[in-house]
């Protein structure tokens, strides 16, 4: 059996969960025994016609991006989501929050009108998403198990629980006790709770998980000081698409 | 002889974010040389307005993947400046490290998986691991270890967690700075001699061309400038970091979606090449040592040398690492709290070096503790107007070696700069016309 090939394509992004997979660096040679990498652009010069898997981060933001996210469709068997801007817009988001006059004045003034754009939107808006792969960045152990269960034919694992689950698993001491704001209740787990971890609160990175009691999880943070217009405003870091203004 | 050149290479590899090559000559007329840059906008001033400063590094972490750990720092600080937000010398000193793997972490991926293809002709770095492998484990090893310093100060490389406006959320234990230390003082050590070897072997590749321009980084008198020290230009000198505007008169041009800057000339460059020509002095004696076996010395004029520069910082950030261990644990590390009460809201500036160059955060705060206004100028902006001079002066120069040769040079001039395209656009969309 030949190799499956791969690609990985970078969209509106800041290119952090390629780099995590290039951090990669204990199994990125086992890897290479596994997978033919036929594009990386930020690492290699080759290009492609047909990709057994391919890999998008980022989110879509311009008409250039749609034309290029339908051509890598077409040639594409499995198509991967890769990281919060590409699964559900991630930081990208915030944009649309912001009358979109308003954005391009504040950031070129008079020379606005040079500029088109549009507004943001994650990758399964415009083509079919077979998998998504959260996180911002993702996390390179979910990575390689979707990469592995992909290339043996098996369906991935998906996370829907919270993070708390898992961050009461690691026995973290719970950073709202400790008077912080923490979005763990309502995001969905497959970091290990990382950042809690950490001594930071979650930052709801891995998106909103989809049976969201949303009314349970503000009153619980307003138990603990903190008003709904903050905690809608926290969630909108990373789901500004999801949550409305 | 009078002749017609048409290079035009789009969506360049081995860098980071999408930028094109142009150069067009007629009649032996250079019409045009430079690069286009066509990344998409990411809009970070604005969509940082109304957020509060608990958030903000968070935030613009994500302006790069391979600078976030910089933009974190500059980041930090501007809030710290604003705030009036005080922080213990263990900060800074955990800081600093971080620094240093950052900057290595980066340079040792850019000199040696992306720009060293082109000195042994491949087209990336995958052939080598049949042809050079042991080179490449070195390489890999090397960049683990930075990663290492990430994850266990800041719990992740990219986009680290623990680094917050006042200080730290979490720290190592002592036992595992110490291995961590150990682990650089053996093997990181002998990795870097090795690959310093290895790229002194491959010196003669280094394209021959020069232009003296502007440098400008961060200076310091007690340590080679990275995280803290005034703005220094190597024509008209030092700047305090409010005076960072008159530095960098950024500009729009067409061709480009982040904009350009420029000083006392028509462009300045930045990076660890500005760095090496501004703060020689600074290096630590091995970080000098490398420099003399890879025949670097200052002043140096050949942007393709930034390359070579990195390498010596390599060396010198891995040494100053594990001294800087060393004192914090001579210090005893202490579990401390962040300092987050503010004890004034308005302007503040912070100003780092991160591994492509001299980085400005700007943000205005509120009493409430939300941004008003925010301005942060990234490196590879910078760069930009000093990439399309040199193009401009060297395809005269080598124009009769044949057009793939020609495009080949151009290519890996844009590389040397180890441009971070999606940094640099941080905020702006052009649409071309082709
Ligand atoms: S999800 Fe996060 S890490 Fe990944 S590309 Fe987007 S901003 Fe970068
Ligand atoms: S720290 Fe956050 S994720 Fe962990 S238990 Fe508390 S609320 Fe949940
Ligand atoms: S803890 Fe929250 S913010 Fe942190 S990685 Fe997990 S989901 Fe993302």
């Amino acid at each position: 059996m030949s190799k499956p090939k791969v690609a990985f394509f970078d969209f509106t992004s800041c290119e952090g969960c390629q780099l995590n997979k290039l951090n990669l660096e204990n199994d990125l040679l086992a890897l290479l025994e596994l997978v033919d990498i036929v594009e990386f652009r930020e690492a290699m010069d080759d290009k492609a016609d047909y990709y057994d898997i391919a890999f998008i981060e980022g989110s879509i933001s311009t008409p250039s991006c749609i034309e290029r996210i339908h051509k890598i469709r077409r040639k594409a068997k499995i198509l991967v989501a890769l990281g919060a801007c590409a699964v559900q817009g991630g930081v990208n988001g915030m944009k649309n929050l912001h009358p979109a006059d308003w954005v391009k004045e504040e950031v070129y003034g008079e020379d606005k009108y040079l500029f088109p754009s549009m507004p943001v939107q994650p990758v399964g808006a415009v083509v079919k998403v077979d998998y998504e792969i959260r996180g911002c960045p993702m996390s390179t152990p979910e990575f390689l198990h979707v990469l592995k269960s992909l290339i043996l034919g098996r369906k991935p694992e998906i996370f829907d629980h919270a993070v708390c689950v898992e961050c009461k698993l690691k026995e973290n001491e719970c950073v709202l006790d400790k008077g912080m704001f923490c979005l763990g209740p309502v995001t969905r787990a497959g970091c290990d709770a990382i950042c809690p971890t950490f001594g930071q609160y979650c930052t709801g990175c891995r998106g909103v998980i989809s049976n969201v009691n949303e009314k349970g999880a503000i009153n619980m943070l307003k138990q603990h000081g903190f008003s709904t217009k903050e905690a809608l405003k926290k969630m909108q870091m990373f789901n500004a698409l999801e949550i409305e203004n | 002889m009078k002749r017609d050149l048409n290079i035009k290479v789009k969506h360049l590899t081995r860098v980071e974010g999408h930028g094109n090559i142009v150069v067009d000559m007629k009649n032996g007329v250079l019409q045009k040389a430079q690069l286009d840059i066509v990344e998409a906008p990411r809009f970070f001033e604005a969509m940082l307005k109304g957020r509060n400063f608990h958030e903000v590094a968070i935030i613009t972490s994500r302006i790069c993947g391979i600078c976030s750990l910089g933009h974190q720092m500059s980041s930090l600080k501007a809030t710290e400046d604003a705030l009036g937000l005080e922080v213990s010398r263990q900060t800074e000193l955990l800081r600093r490290i971080l620094v240093d793997g950052a900057t290595f972490q980066s340079n040792t991926l850019h000199s040696l998986f992306l720009a060293a293809p082109d000195f042994l002709n491949v087209g990336s770095v995958f052939p080598l691991i049949n042809t050079h492998k042991d080179v490449v484990l070195a390489a890999l090893r090397l960049k683990r270890l930075a990663n290492d310093i990430g994850d266990l100060i800041s719990g992740r490389a990219i986009h680290p967690i623990s680094c917050v406006p006042g200080g730290f959320t979490s720290f190592p234990t002592e036992a595992a700075l110490k291995a961590l230390r150990d682990k650089m003082a053996t093997e990181g050590l002998k990795d870097a001699t090795f690959i310093v070897d290895v790229i002194a072997s491959l010196a003669d590749k280094i394209p021959v061309f020069e232009r003296e321009t502007e440098y400008i980084s961060v200076k310091s008198d007690q340590e080679y400038g990275f995280y803290d020290g005034l703005i220094f230009s190597s024509d008209s000198g030092s700047y305090e970091r409010d005076k960072y505007l008159d530095v960098t008169n950024e500009f729009v041009v067409e061709h480009s979606s982040g904009k350009h800057a420029r000083f006392n000339r028509s462009s300045y460059m930045v990076g660890a090449l500005a760095r090496f020509n501004n703060s020689y002095d600074q290096l630590r004696p091995l970080g000098k040592d490398v420099a003399a076996k890879l025949g670097l010395s200052v002043p140096n004029y050949n942007p393709y040398m930034n390359t070579i520069a990195q390498v010596v910082e390599v060396a010198n950030c891995i040494d100053n690492t594990i001294e800087l261990i060393d004192t914090v644990l001579a210090e005893g590390l202490k579990n401390e709290k962040p300092n987050q009460e503010p004890t004034k809201y308005g302007r503040g500036y912070g100003i780092t070096e991160v591994p492509r160059g001299i980085l400005f955060h700007d943000y205005t705060y509120n009493r409430q503790g939300n941004i008003e206004k925010a301005n942060c100028i990234i490196p590879t902006g910078q760069n930009l107007a000093n990439i399309d001079e040199d193009m401009k002066k060297l395809v005269p120069e080598i124009i009769e070696e044949g057009k793939e040769k020609i495009t080949h040079k151009l290519e890996m001039l844009v590389r040397a700069y180890d441009p971070c395209i999606s940094c640099s656009v941080h905020m702006l969309d052009v649409e071309f016309v082709e």
